[in-house]
């Protein structure tokens, strides 16, 4: 097999002495700050910024639920129409039919209701379940990223910082947790929550809270975030803006979060923004197994389980939903990827020469 | 080319494709190297010395490289050469040294393989024990003692020297007319730098194989070099046989190079000296002279136009890029009784 | 070496008992009901709980409780309130089914997840890289059921091509499967594979960097012979490592949603069901099996790591 050979010596080992041009140093010729430098590069990633705009879109989808719901379909995302018939493009034609059988995509021709058809058995109207399932979905993954970086950054400063005893005991702690393979520790907790409820301390969940699979996940994923968290803490606190820090007399609290947590931003930005979609994938396994969401609240895994009841006659009910969980997480993904790429330029391919003279004359671009 | 020259570049220029632009590493570099001598190669890093001797393998050819001028082993073009050519040299003609002796071998095989990897490349018809014996030698003819058993172990299991002893025996493994050293005591301890410094120099001497010595350091120069060529900003500022660059530096950033040497046999300053400042980025070089900036002995002819190469008058190889009149040289360089840049305190 | 194996055996040990006691507090203390009306289940009557309460040991102080439980569950003792079966017994039966799922779908995703990460590396850039690429991250975003309900829909419904359900014993007839498992084989192969490829491809292009790449271009070598015996080879080693805790964690009811999906019978399937009816007892022991799996693989891995880099086998001191 031909292989072209590919090395990149232009990228540097990391040391100045080979005479190679340097990867761009954290304050560039015109002295733009490593923020600044990141955005000019996001902003020209054309993918990256295309799958931002398709998770805004999805957002805004979701977020418009009780505008379509209230002025469009006229229907809740619980309630039923089983017997109800409709007027389609003055046809009139029921909602469920004898064989249980729900009517399918409508479009526009009932005026917005129904518009991607009913959902089985209940003849719910499933365009506005979507948009509706989509923001506990969406909540979801969020919040429990929110919480898990939260989590994981602190752990992992507290770890890689004091050594020791404490890294010791959060190391281990999270190494219990990461032992259990991630999908059945969520139902574990999940089935064992959804019977009874949560009850630590003063903190006291119902059965059926939201929060209950919030809190799960957000735990489950926080050791795959904080054990490479706690690595760069490690490897950051023998540099010498560390020690030159305690010898002007700052306080551990100081040095953690004052000089090591702004060097660990553009990880943890990273970190988080895959997160979301890393969760938002688990919270849609485990509600399709029945151990996330409990009624009345509903995801959109919740609905695909639902959709593959009856994925012989009506597989739209099953597909929409996981294209749209699909949809979430790619973008979410490939953002991710394109703001790794834009915070560490050395992991990118190296530009064409025909860019580089495109940067060297437009400057700001 | 220089009748006699075994390697030689003319006007060799690389540019890198940056976010920041296009960045030139190497601008417009000659030299000649002939049979059995020694040259190093001189400069701070920035300088582009590292860049010409990897260049001169093709380790720089990359998508966003530019690379021209003319180097040429013998009657062979190196810088157009097909990659099957290239591999024909590398190795078998040119061998090559580099800095970082902990990091240059692949941790997972054994030594003794990785230098039996390279004699197989080029004599595909040596066994593996034929092979491993000629390991051995090598081994052996650098100083590791041991060598029999040493040969199959990691490298982690060498020290540091003994590791970039293994380097270049491994360099010189099939004989090459030429061996390039680049930095190859920089990431060592001083007492070990001597002992490299010697094997180099004696291979030189027993072998005649024409060696290329890239460092940042002058005191190494001394030892072993024959000719200097002093690189700054990817330019050649200056280039002598070693009696000239330090008996009769031209230029003054040679100057402030021989100035911040210490010495034993000089009363000890009370402050080292410097070159003040720091090398320029390649990306914004200043106008004319590069070294103006840095250079205490600026006029009004340095801004206008980076200076062209001149002969030094009476003497056959000794050039230097320095707006200075030869008068003007002589007179500027004596400071406080030693050559340098600026007077010690 | 020996004396790292024993080490590491030891922290495997002491690790699974963590485990083990994270299992029982998850079932048993951490949620706000009593402990024997969950494990009941769904046909808790007052007399049931009583009797389990008994059983269990949970007027008894928690190491009593503790020990009580997993003496149930590892001498085969546990049964399911719900439907009055072994759940132990019901858990070897769904073995084979699993165990088939989880091996023959990592040998699809190892193979063509190191041929992509490979491809992709050594033509960085290209057309095919991008593609490559474009595939993996729609490979690891996509959900498993969405994967599962496509192939069922389109390639067992609407083209029969394959069957839709199903587990055939491997020793009772081969052919068939493997026929049966070829769907849900890929269905689990397809993240993994967009997940291994992104990976070798970043650990390659790494090693790309590295110097002895560098020497072993500087020697002449060619470069098939660099990109396989250096770049690869050390690209390998951190593959190996992902590649046994992910096999550990699939082999043991980490395919749920594909056993569910495609009907195989196995030991995710059982999981499956059991949460359906809120039945504490199976998940219990699924649990706590699965994570024992994992910590076991852990730990073979990291054995198998100590042996492929030569700086930890054998200490890394200088003579």
């Amino acid at each position: 097999m031909a292989l072209e050979p590919q090395p990149d010596p232009a990228l540097p080992s990391g040391e100045p002495d080979e005479g190679f041009p340097a990867a761009p140093a954290a304050v560039d010729a015109e002295g733009h700050n490593p923020w600044y430098l990141a955005y000019r590069r996001l902003r020209r990633n054309r993918l990256a910024l295309a799958s931002l705009a398709l998770f805004g879109l999805i957002v805004v989808f979701v977020l418009a639920a009780p505008l379509w719901a209230n002025h469009v379909a006229h229907t809740g995302p619980n309630t039923t129409h089983t017997t109800e018939k409709i007027t389609v493009d003055g046809e009139k034609r029921e909602v469920v039919d004898v064989e249980g059988k729900p009517i399918g995509p409508v479009w526009f021709g009932a005026g917005g209701r129904f518009f991607l058809g009913a959902d089985s058995g209940l003849g719910r109207d499933e365009m506005v379940r979507l948009m509706y399932g989509g923001r506990t979905s969406l909540f979801i993954g969020l919040t429990s990223a929110l919480i898990t970086t939260v989590l994981a950054t602190i752990l992992g400063l507290l770890a890689g910082y004091y050594k020791g005893w404490t890294d010791g005991i959060i190391t281990r702690t999270l190494d219990v947790i990461w032992s259990f393979p991630v999908v059945l520790l969520g139902i574990a907790l999940g089935t064992a929550l959804a019977v009874g409820g949560l009850k630590i301390g003063p903190l006291e969940l119902s059965g059926n809270s939201i929060w209950i699979p919030i809190l799960i996940i957000a735990v489950v994923y926080t050791p795959y975030m904080a054990r490479p968290i706690r690595g760069e803490v490690l490897a950051m606190r023998e540099k010498e803006f560390v020690e030159s820090a305690v010898a002007q007399g700052a306080g551990s609290l100081r040095i953690m979060f004052g000089e090591l947590l702004p060097n660990l931003w553009s990880t943890v930005i990273v970190f988080f923004t895959l997160n979301i979609a890393n969760n938002m994938l688990l919270e849609a396994s485990l509600s399709f197994l029945g151990a996330g969401v409990q009624p009345p609240n509903s995801s959109w895994g919740k609905m695909v389980s639902l959709g593959t009841e009856s994925i012989y006659t009506s597989p739209l009910l099953a597909f929409a939903p996981g294209i749209l969980i699909l949809l979430t997480v790619l973008s979410l993904n490939v953002f991710g990827d394109g703001l790794r790429d834009a915070l560490d330029p050395r992991s990118k391919v190296r530009l064409t020469r025909a860019e580089a003279a495109e940067s060297a004359a437009g400057g700001a671009i | 080319m220089s009748p006699g020259a075994l390697l030689s570049a003319r006007d060799l220029r690389v540019g890198f494709a940056t976010e920041g632009g296009l960045l030139q590493a190497v601008d417009g570099v000659n030299f000649d190297l002939a049979g059995g001598e020694v040259l190093a190669i001189v400069g701070e890093s920035g300088s582009g010395k590292s860049v010409t001797a990897q260049t001169i393998l093709g380790l720089t050819r990359s998508p966003n490289a530019e690379i021209g001028g003319s180097v040429k082993l013998g009657e062979v073009e190196l810088l157009d050469a097909s990659d099957a050519e290239l591999r024909k040299v590398r190795g078998e003609r040119i061998g090559m040294v580099f800095q970082d002796p902990m990091t240059s071998f692949n941790p997972v095989y054994r030594l003794g393989d990785q230098i039996v990897e390279a004699i197989r490349a080029h004599r595909g018809d040596v066994s593996k024990t034929e092979g491993r014996a000629r390991a051995v030698e090598l081994l052996d003819s650098v100083g590791i003692p041991d060598a029999e058993r040493r040969v199959d172990d990691y490298p982690h299991e060498f020290s540091g020297g003994m590791r970039q002893r293994a380097m270049i025996a491994m360099a010189l493994a099939l004989e090459p007319e030429v061996l390039i050293a680049d930095e190859p005591t920089t990431a060592l301890d001083v007492t070990i730098q001597a002992q490299v410094l010697h094997l180099l120099e004696r291979l030189n001497r027993e072998r005649g194989v024409a060696t290329i010595l890239i460092t940042h350091d002058l005191g190494v120069v001394a030892e072993v070099a024959d000719r200097v060529m002093v690189m700054y900003a990817g330019r050649v500022v200056e280039e002598g046989t070693l009696d000239e660059i330090f008996y009769d530096p031209q230029h003054p950033y040679t100057w402030g190079l021989l100035g911040s040497l210490t010495r034993l046999d000089r009363p000890r300053p009370k402050r080292l000296p410097q070159i003040s400042g720091a090398p320029p980025s390649l990306l914004s070089l200043p106008q004319g002279c590069s070294f103006r900036p840095r250079c205490p002995h600026e006029f009004s002819k340095c801004p206008q136009m980076p200076p062209l190469e001149a002969r030094v008058p009476d003497s056959s190889s000794h050039c230097d890029r320095c707006w200075l009149s030869p008068e003007q040289k002589r007179a500027k360089r004596e400071v406080g009784g030693r050559i340098g840049l600026e007077a010690p305190a | 070496m020996a004396r790292f194996v024993v080490r590491r055996l030891a922290g495997m040990v002491l690790v699974l008992f963590a485990v083990s006691v994270l299992t029982f507090a998850i079932f048993n203390l951490i949620p706000n009901s009593p402990p024997a009306q969950r494990l009941a289940g769904k046909n808790a009557t007052p007399t049931l709980v009583k009797s389990i309460e008994k059983d269990w040991g949970f007027d008894e102080p928690l190491p009593v409780q503790y020990f009580e439980t997993m003496k149930k569950i590892f001498t085969g003792e546990l049964i399911s309130y719900g439907d009055q079966l072994n759940v132990d017994e019901r858990i070897v039966e769904g073995i084979p089914a699993s165990f088939s799922l989880a091996i023959g779908a990592a040998v699809i995703w190892l193979s063509f997840g190191i041929l992509f990460g490979f491809l992709s590396a050594t033509r960085a850039g290209g057309w095919l890289d991008r593609a490559l690429t474009v595939g993996s991250v729609g490979g690891i975003s996509i959900p498993v059921f969405l994967i599962a309900t496509l192939f069922l829909y389109f390639l067992t419904y609407k083209i029969e091509l394959f069957p839709a359900s199903g587990y055939v014993p491997l020793l009772e007839d081969p052919i068939q499967w493997a026929y049966h498992l070829l769907l849900p084989w890929f269905t689990l192969a397809i993240l993994n594979i967009g997940f291994y490829s992104r990976v070798l491809r970043s650990n390659m292009l790494d090693v790309m960097r590295e110097d002895y790449v560098r020497t072993a271009r500087a020697k002449g070598l060619d470069e098939r012979r660099i990109m396989i015996r250096h770049v690869l080879r050390n690209s390998l080693i951190p593959i190996i490592t992902l590649f046994g805790l992910d096999f550990g964690a699939t082999l043991f009811g980490g395919a749920i949603i594909t056993e569910v999906i495609f009907s195989l019978g196995g030991v995710g399937q059982y999981a499956a069901e059991s949460i359906t009816n809120l039945d504490l007892p199976p998940l219990l022991a699924i649990t706590i099996f699965g994570a024992f799996f994992v910590v076991l693989f852990n730990a073979l891995t990291d054995v198998v790591y100590a042996y492929l880099d030569p700086r930890i086998r054998l200490g890394s001191s200088a003579r």
